[in-house]
């Protein structure tokens, strides 16, 4: 590759990343963070179904600013529209929704992936059971989605590495969750117990996501830079 | 079937509410009784047991939320999906009192308690399900297996009070709800000894309201309240 300016990826531009990576006709979930920005970014002829944890059937864009509907909302309580055709069911049906493995895809955010496809999003210490914790739905989904997509930093704020031989965390799931990791530098597969490189970001070479990448790294024969 | 009771103000619809109650709070932004759980915040309620999908701030005073009443000291155990913030710089109150070990709190998978709520509700004691499997949540609980994959034994969640979120109602209880305001509304208006339920629009003659486009029987509710005009009807922000 010819050596360019490095330039990781804005949250938008990680969402549309994720969003490439949605197959038509897919039903799909965006839990909170950089996976709700992913609603921006979903073509129309995809046909794609957004669900959220909350009931909703069918929402599409962001609300834009005095257009917001207050009783419309994704999982991240954000003010989103609904699209023709959408539906509201109860909390217990949303779930009955997800269980029944009726999700193609669930993209959530996490602090750590491991190799085994293992991954940890809601709890930010190492310890033991004592209540504490944010799960929200991502345990029912990472239990029940056909695929869980991650979108994360790459690294920590100190440059610990996230994609890791062993979670730290309390797991959020075990082994097998985890098919696909977006962040700001890499488009990383799971599968095989070892994550393969598929896409870096603009200006980035193999050799530097491999210096903050823990765990066995293959390289993609396609492996090519991101269309941002 | 004797109908709802209808209360001319929230405060007379909670005075009666038990200290050492258990109650179960809806809302996932809307769709949350912010009149009824104002009105038992200054009613005096202490002493409680809330289920709800996350415990809250309590920063708001006219937000009234879980978290108000656990800042204040007055919940002894907390049932919910959200005990801790998912970013380590906003600490609740709850989160503090649950770290010190002066909380009881016990975290649940959002689809895990949805689904205990509606068997509480539904006179199902259990069921199984394949979230939280190879997590701590799966501590000190039966896992079998069917078919091949693991799945974990959770039980059901009733409560003595549910405070309800409803669009509209008639005299008969009967309720419609508004989009997303739905969430855990009918699940938890099933599950709870004691239904109360503020009201948006108007409440409406017996009759009035299509038997098809009703949500939640008014056999599950016993008391209704119209949300004055001064009251809380819409919430412009994500809470």
């Amino acid at each position: 590759m010819t050596t360019t300016e490095k330039r990781p990826l804005t949250r938008d531009q990680m969402a549309a990343v994720c969003a490439q990576h949605l197959g038509e006709g897919w039903n799909v979930n965006l839990g909170i963070g950089i996976p709700t920005l992913t609603s921006n970014f979903i073509r129309e002829e995809m046909q794609i179904t957004l669900s959220s944890e909350n009931g909703v059937i069918g929402y599409g864009v962001l609300a834009g600013e005095g257009e917001e509907d207050t009783d419309v909302v994704n999982a991240g309580v954000q003010y989103v529209t609904l699209n023709p055709g959408a539906a509201i069911v109860h909390h217990a049906d949303s779930f009955a929704l997800i269980r029944s493995g009726k999700i193609d895809v669930s993209i959530l955010g996490a602090y750590e992936v491991a190799i085994d496809g293992s991954f940890a999003n809601w709890k930010t210490r190492n310890e033991p059971s004592n209540g504490l914790g944010g799960i929200g739905g991502a345990m029912d989904l990472a239990a029940c989605a056909k695929q869980i997509y991650v979108a994360m930093q790459h690294t920590t704020r100190d440059g610990a590495p996230r994609l890791v031989t062993e979670c730290s965390l309390p797991v959020t799931a075990p082994a097998g969750a985890v098919t696909l990791v977006v962040t700001d530098i890499a488009v990383v597969r799971v599968a095989g117990g070892e994550f393969t490189l598929e896409q870096v970001a603009p200006g980035y070479t193999e050799d530097d996501i491999r210096q903050v990448t823990e765990g066995k790294l293959s390289i993609s024969p396609s492996l090519h830079e991101m269309s941002v | 079937m004797k109908p709802p009771i209808i209360y001319d103000t929230m405060a007379e619809a909670v005075d009666d509410f038990a200290d050492g109650s258990s109650l179960m709070i809806p809302g996932f932004g809307p769709g949350t009784p912010w009149n009824l759980m104002r009105a038992l915040y200054h009613q005096g309620a202490t002493d409680l047991i809330t289920i709800s999908n996350g415990i809250g701030f309590g920063t708001d005073p006219e937000l009234v939320n879980a978290g108000n009443f656990i800042s204040d000291g007055r919940v002894k155990e907390v049932i919910a999906a959200f005990t801790a913030s998912t970013h380590p710089s906003s600490v609740s109150a709850g989160e503090e009192l649950i770290r010190a070990g002066k909380l009881k709190a016990e975290i649940v998978p959002q689809g895990t308690l949805a689904e205990r709520i509606r068997a509480g509700g539904s006179g199902i004691p259990g069921f199984y399900t394949p979230a939280g499997i190879g997590t701590q949540v799966a501590e000190g609980k039966e896992v079998r297996s069917f078919n091949g994959r693991d799945y974990l034994l959770e039980t059901a969640l009733t409560a003595d009070y549910t405070f309800i979120r409803a669009w509209k109602a008639d005299k008969a209880g009967n309720l419609i709800y508004r989009r997303a305001a739905r969430n855990f509304n009918p699940i938890m208006a099933m599950a709870a000894t004691t239904t109360i339920v503020e009201v948006e629009q108007p409440i409406v003659e017996i009759g009035e309201l299509d038997p098809d486009h009703i949500h939640t029987p008014g056999v599950y509710v016993q008391r209704l309240v119209k949300i004055p005009e001064d009251g809380t009807f819409v919430v412009r922000r994500p809470v």
